[in-house]
């Protein structure tokens, strides 16, 4: 007999994170804001609350990991895999928090509900990542996309900024419309939804009808779509550079990880049997994400748009380990999602440091001496170009390293050569980087001081990117115990 | 002495100087001094520790010696994993020895960003003695490949004119060879199981494979070594590095893919080794000659040299792979005088650059009649470079020319003619820039070596006379190992002898 209240401990911090969520609405709503600067007060204390809001939801994350439990009949899972994404998830929140408070009012767009909306986008993604069955997946999806098209015209007054959300609304809108399709197909051909049952449905069944594959086939293009892999790129240089820039930060790496961790799930756990059916698939979005993100990058000028596409050609690699399909793959995947997040999240505070007046600048040109005017944030900023690039000892190169041997020991040798030899030429752009800041000569001068929350991620990511290989295995066997985990059950 | 962790201190300490540097703040003038003075000093402990390896090598055993082991990464098994044998002391030796040379050699040469500038040169010492005292493949290549970040702004921001062109050229050549070796590197580890270099040295991979390792591993260290057609990143980045970038280059940095050829290619993979030699002789036979010939042709004096390099270290892996005990010592000797002497020679362009900032040969001529120390020094390694008896470069050519005759006489034939092109361009170059008369007018006041500068040439000059007159003091280090060596690759090629012979 199943009791009739469900157990609500697996979902503690996601409960806690909608009422927090709600409460601040509340509380933000009620502040006064018609005079003076009671606009961002409110907007300083909403988010104040929601940054401490979300370390308390690491913190409950942190309570219920190490076990796998299962809640409301199975259409929620909280697993240490799961856990690992969360961890990550509520970091990349926080972080991308902490980022925009200054970008923010000094934009004047300072409103509370941006802190709201963020708090909102991460319930999504913690939904998606613990999602045991289609449809929770597709409402976490849901709640996460549309938080983040908010987010993304959140400078209204901005031409570029409503361009960059109603572009990704309308194209986020149809791959959510091909997930839904791929979804209610597979439901017509196997008549369930839940990723066990699938599961076990494949394990014992070799044959599979042509319209659960061709649902399949949905499902990827959807879920390609919403970690921008090639084909389902085209939304991610436009979105990335109109977007706000804490926003662009936010998007490359919140979603971004969330939406792989569901891609690695349900690619796995309901479909994992029938992985010779979608294999090829992945490693030609894989390859072709490698090469798009390498080749197009080269000829960006604007420093957002080439971060775009350095974010496709991580994508490309990280699919790598899901081409793998195998315990070192998915171990891959979660090494190299947890090293992007500290790796893109410092390189887009750096950016952030580029401002003159009241203006952001944008160019890769406008980095030009910085090494002599920011000494400190150039080193920064090479410290995560050059692990970008993937060059040792530096975090970046222990990720590739990681998939890289997945994809040696699946003999899935073509992909990894493309992939080395593609690293080689994104190294080219990144090193550019590296050259602006440091070999050309100093024209004007960015803004200095930078501001104390960005000099803070700076610090911290580039102490983590840096000193990584000095104690790789907290990491490495999180991911270890993560995957077992996935695989296991 | 047993615990003493000496090789992690001589890898580390350069490491912890670069910190020290880091922490150095106040006005420039001050931070410029105390940054090379951190600098020189801890380079120069570092070699008198280093001196202790040496002092301490047992020469009778072939095993690795000073090890430390330290787990690293336990669910894969990789552990931090150092050790040194007769073929990779003498150049932990040599690092040791150029690093304090080359901080010696840029204190007046180098004044914007001099602390940047120290911290990068103690970095890559830190990098380059991991390098070569690395006994895990992964530990190995990260220290292998770590050296491209200092390299890329050493040659970047203190470089000449062309110097961005020069450093991504640099980078990327580089890194593109390695890339394919980290995928063999992923794919050694899956089939043996472990990253353990030792271990791996006594396993035995399927022929098949081997073939693609040698190839991935051949990508990488031809690259570095240089070798034709993939040398002309060198001649660029030697041009546009500063002189002390050109000398860790040439000294060390190319010797990593000859270090690389004798650690992994010949003892893991014996059987490709043997089917490829006729492809390394070509290519060597063909960078002699060739590049001999270029050298000639060359107004810029350090381009000349760089050609020289990638010359000599044709002559180096042609020794390799003869795969006699002659043309290996003598491989591993070349590397040592090269090591030595273009160093030296970039470091006696690096004196009249200073001077004048010109590396033109037609700028000069006549020097002998201001700076007739200059002239001696000069003429010392020139002719040290050519391979005149007396000094280290005849033994390492003489030996490899042993070695190849044993084995081909006619790859050994036109081996040797390098040896005569090497001095037609060597002495030619030498009578333009000393010899003639003193007509140029920039030259008229040219002053001769100063003390700081001879400070840096001592050392090397005793060294080059050592190497000649008294080479066992060297060989004898190597011998052991460079026998083992080979005896490992005669079992496994009589292993794959039976193994062919018993599956008809």
């Amino acid at each position: 007999m199943m009791s009739s209240v469900p157990n609500v401990v697996p979902a503690l911090p996601e409960i806690f994170l909608a009422l927090a969520a709600m409460a601040l609405l509340m509380l933000g709503v009620f502040q006064k804001t018609d005079e003076g600067d009671g606009e961002v007060r409110a907007f300083r204390l909403i988010s104040r609350l929601g940054m401490i809001s979300l370390v308390l939801v690491m913190m409950l994350v942190a309570t219920v990991s190490g076990a796998t439990l299962t809640t409301f009949g199975g259409m929620f899972v909280s697993d240490p895999f799961a856990v690992f994404f969360k961890v990550l998830i509520v970091l990349a929140s926080l972080m991308a928090l902490i980022l925009s408070q200054d970008y923010l009012e000094n934009q004047k767009i300072a409103r509370f509900e941006y802190a709201i909306l963020i708090l909102l986008a991460t319930l999504g993604m913690m939904m998606m990542v613990s999602a045991g069955n289609l449809l929770s997946l597709y409402m976490g999806l849901e709640m996460q996309s549309l938080s983040l098209y908010v987010i993304a015209t959140f400078n209204r007054d901005d031409s570029r900024s409503t361009e960059a959300g109603l572009k990704y609304f309308v194209l986020g809108a149809v791959a959510s419309g091909m997930l839904l399709y791929g979804i209610s197909l597979v439901y017509g051909y196997a008549g369930t939804v839940d990723f066990m049952a699938l599961g076990s449905m494949f394990k014992a069944d070799t044959h599979v009808p042509l319209g659960l594959i061709i649902g399949i086939v949905f499902m990827l293009a959807g879920l390609s779509f919403k970690v921008s892999a090639v084909p389902f790129h085209m939304w991610t240089p436009d979105v990335y550079e109109g977007a706000p820039t804490p926003v662009t930060a936010f998007f490359s790496v919140g979603p971004k990880i969330a939406a792989m961790a569901l891609f690695v799930r349900v690619m796995i756990e309901p479909f994992g049997d029938l992985f010779q059916h979608w294999q090829q698939i992945v490693v030609l979005i894989s390859i072709a994400s490698m090469l798009l993100g390498a080749f197009a990058a080269i000829s960006q000028t604007n420093i957002k748009r080439m971060m775009a596409y350095s974010s496709i050609g991580h994508v490309g690699y990280a699919m790598i380990g899901l081409a793998a399909a195998d315990e070192a793959g998915v171990r891959g995947i979660l090494i190299y999602m947890a090293i992007y997040l500290f790796m893109n999240m410092g390189a887009f505070a750096c950016i952030l440091t580029m401002r003159r007046g009241d203006k952001m600048v944008e160019n890769i040109s406008d980095l030009a001496g910085m090494s002599k005017s920011h000494p400190l944030v150039a080193v920064a900023l090479a410290i995560f170009m050059f692990s970008m690039s993937g060059i040792p000892p530096l975090a970046g190169f222990f990720s590739k390293l990681y998939i890289f041997y997945a994809a040696i020991e699946s003999g899935l040798y073509a992909l990894a050569i493309i992939g080395v030899l593609s690293s080689v030429v994104g190294a080219f752009y990144y090193i550019r980087i590296v050259k602006v800041v440091y070999f050309d000569d100093l024209t004007e001068p960015l803004d200095s001081p930078i501001g104390r929350e960005v000099g803070g991620i700076i610090l911290v990511s580039a102490l983590f990117v840096l000193l990584f290989f000095v104690f790789p295995g907290t990491i490495v066997d999180g991911a270890s115990a993560a995957t077992a985990a996935l695989f296991g059950g | 002495m047993t615990n003493f962790p000496l090789l992690s201190l001589l890898i580390f300490i350069p490491l912890v100087g670069a910190g020290f540097i880091l922490a150095i703040r106040g006005e420039e003038e001050v931070v410029n001094r105390n940054a090379r003075s951190v600098a020189l000093w801890t380079s120069f402990a570092v070699f008198i520790l280093s001196l202790l390896l040496w002092v301490n090598f047992d020469t009778t055993t072939a095993d690795f010696q000073f090890q430390e082991q330290v787990k690293w990464m336990p669910a894969f098994d990789i552990s931090y994993r150092v050790g040194v044998d007769g073929i990779s002391m003498l150049f932990v030796l040599l690092t040791t020895l150029l690093t304090p040379i080359c901080i010696l050699a840029s204190w007046k040469s180098v004044t914007e960003r001099v602390k940047e500038y120290m911290i990068a040169f103690l970095i890559m010492e830190t990098m380059m003695i991991g390098m070569f005292a690395a006994l895990d493949l992964v530990v190995f290549y990260i220290f292998f490949e770590a050296v491209l970040i200092p390299m890329f702004l050493i040659i970047g921001v203190w470089g000449g004119k062309r110097r961005v062109y020069a450093a991504f050229k640099f980078f990327l050549y580089t890194l593109l060879g390695s890339v394919l070796m980290l995928l063999a590197l992923l794919a050694m580890y899956h089939d043996a199981g472990t990253t353990d270099i030792p271990t791996l040295m006594n396993h035995t991979f399927p022929a098949g494979l081997q073939t693609w390792l040698w190839l991935a591993f051949f990508a990488s260290f031809a690259v570095k070594v240089p070798m034709w057609p993939v040398h002309t990143w060198l001649p660029d980045a030697h041009v546009e590095a500063p002189t002390a970038g050109s000398v860790i280059l040439a000294g060390v940095l190319l010797k990593f893919g000859g270090y690389g050829f004798l650690r992994f290619s010949l003892p893991m993979f014996p059987l490709a080794s043997m089917d490829f030699t006729p492809l390394i002789f070509a290519l060597s036979i063909i960078a002699v000659i060739y590049t001999s010939l270029v050298a000639l042709a060359q107004t810029d004096m350090k381009k000349l040299i760089a050609y020289s390099s990638v010359a000599h270290m044709g002559f180096v892996t042609v020794g390799t792979f003869t795969m006699t005990v002659q043309g290996i010592e003598g491989a591993i000797y070349q590397m040592l005088s090269h090591g030595v002497v273009s160093a030296a020679l970039f470091l006696v362009v690096g004196v009249v650059y200073d001077r004048i900032h010109s590396r033109e040969i037609d700028a000069y001529g006549g020097l002998i009649h201001r700076m007739p120390a200059y002239g001696l020094i000069f003429m010392i390694f020139m002719l040290a470079s050519v391979g005149l008896p007396g000094t280290g470069g005849f033994i390492g050519e003489f030996l490899i020319l042993v070695g190849v005759f044993k084995v081909n006489t006619w790859v050994a034939a036109f081996t040797a003619t390098g040896v005569i092109l090497g001095a037609v361009y060597m002495l030619y170059l030498y009578r333009r820039v000393i010899f003639g008369e003193l007509t140029k007018e920039s030259l008229m006041k040219i002053g001769d070596l100063s003390r700081r500068e001879m400070l840096v040439f001592a050392p090397l000059v005793l060294l080059v006379f050592w190497m000649g007159i008294y080479p066992s003091s060297f060989l004898d280090v190597m011998h052991v190992s460079v026998n083992n060596l080979l005896d490992q690759m005669e079992t496994a090629r009589a292993a794959a002898g039976v193994m062919t012979a018993g599956n008809p």
